[in-house]
């Protein structure tokens, strides 16, 4: 594939995306607006927030149209570092009842 | 463009191996460039996330009115600017130079409104006395962390406006090619795509209640 991509999405795809994206964005609002818990607030948030993301990156900037090879080449790494900045968590929670380092 | 021309750019063909991925070099280096900023961004928003979790009186500043009305409409507008990014691509690869020129500056006029009303709300929030290592409510850091994040992510959107500006100037005297055009445009969805984790995070997350 060249980098005409041989795109199989039209503008109509692009159009019904652009409105999921936006609909999307919107429910994000509604749920901002619920009492919910704090970690199951972020839990909805973040996966919204994905979805959207991973829209876009597939039907936006035309992923999905490219070589498997480079999908596989970019997202597993990029999710890989980021899983590894989870570490930090621990210590955000200790900060929190400002407890001392175990001996 | 030919294989070849893909593999070499410009050098003699048959000297390179083709590329791995059957795109062109700055294509390549663009995809390389957005997930090392993907990172960059995934790295402040956890930077974000551990003081925001360790600090138990995390102001919760954002009215609905005007910061989150503010908020939904900066993101109708820089995911509208992304549907005009791929109409100005789609008339780039058919050679529609007129039209790709024209949609790729609305989309930058559409980056330049979606700037203004950023720095719309950062006012705002000076107003309130919200400052790097001070604000009214709180934790100090609170302002560290929304000036950084969401400056950043200004950053990019001015960036990317001058170099659609540039790019379209160049494609429109033929220095440029449509492939151009495609380039800056997966810069510009990307710019697009953090926006969708920064309104979450950072605004709907600390909505005044």
């Amino acid at each position: 594939m060249d980098s005409k991509a041989k795109s199989s999405t039209g503008m109509t795809t692009y159009y019904v995306i652009y409105v999921g994206i936006l609909a999307i964005a919107a429910l994000q609002v509604v749920f901002a607006y619920h009492h919910t818990e704090g970690a199951a607030m972020l839990a909805r948030m973040l996966v919204l927030a994905i979805i959207q993301a991973g829209l876009g990156v597939m039907f936006f900037m035309h992923l999905k149209d490219e070589k498997r090879g480079l999908l596989l080449a970019l997202i597993p790494a990029t999710v890989f570092v980021l899983m590894m900045m989870n570490v930090i968590w621990s210590d955000s929670f200790r900060l929190i009842h400002m407890r001392a380092f175990p001996k | 463009m030919s294989e070849a021309s893909v593999a070499v750019g410009g050098h003699a063909a048959g000297m390179m191996e083709a590329s791995p991925f059957a795109i062109p070099s700055k294509k390549l280096v663009m995809w390389l460039f957005i997930i090392s900023d993907a990172v960059t961004f995934g790295a402040m928003l956890f930077a974000y996330g551990y003081v925001r979790n360790a600090s138990p009186e995390w102001p919760h500043p954002f009215q609905f009115s005007p910061s989150i009305v503010n908020v939904m409409l900066m993101t109708f507008i820089l995911v509208t600017s992304s549907l005009t990014m791929l109409i100005a691509v789609n008339h780039a690869k058919t050679g529609n130079k007129p039209m790709a020129m024209r949609w790729t500056y609305i989309t930058v006029a559409l980056g330049l409104v979606f700037a203004a009303l950023h720095i719309r709300e950062w006012m705002g929030m000076i107003g309130q006395g919200v400052r790097p290592f001070q604000n009214p409510w709180g934790a100090s850091l609170f302002g560290a962390t929304f000036f950084s994040i969401t400056g950043l992510h200004l950053l990019h959107v001015i960036g990317g406006v001058i170099a659609l500006t540039v790019v379209a100037m160049r494609y429109g005297r033929g220095r440029y090619t449509g492939d151009d055009i495609e380039i800056w445009g997966l810069y510009w969805h990307f710019v697009d795509l953090v926006w969708m984790f920064v309104v979450p995070l950072v605004y709907l997350l600390n909505v005044a209640r």
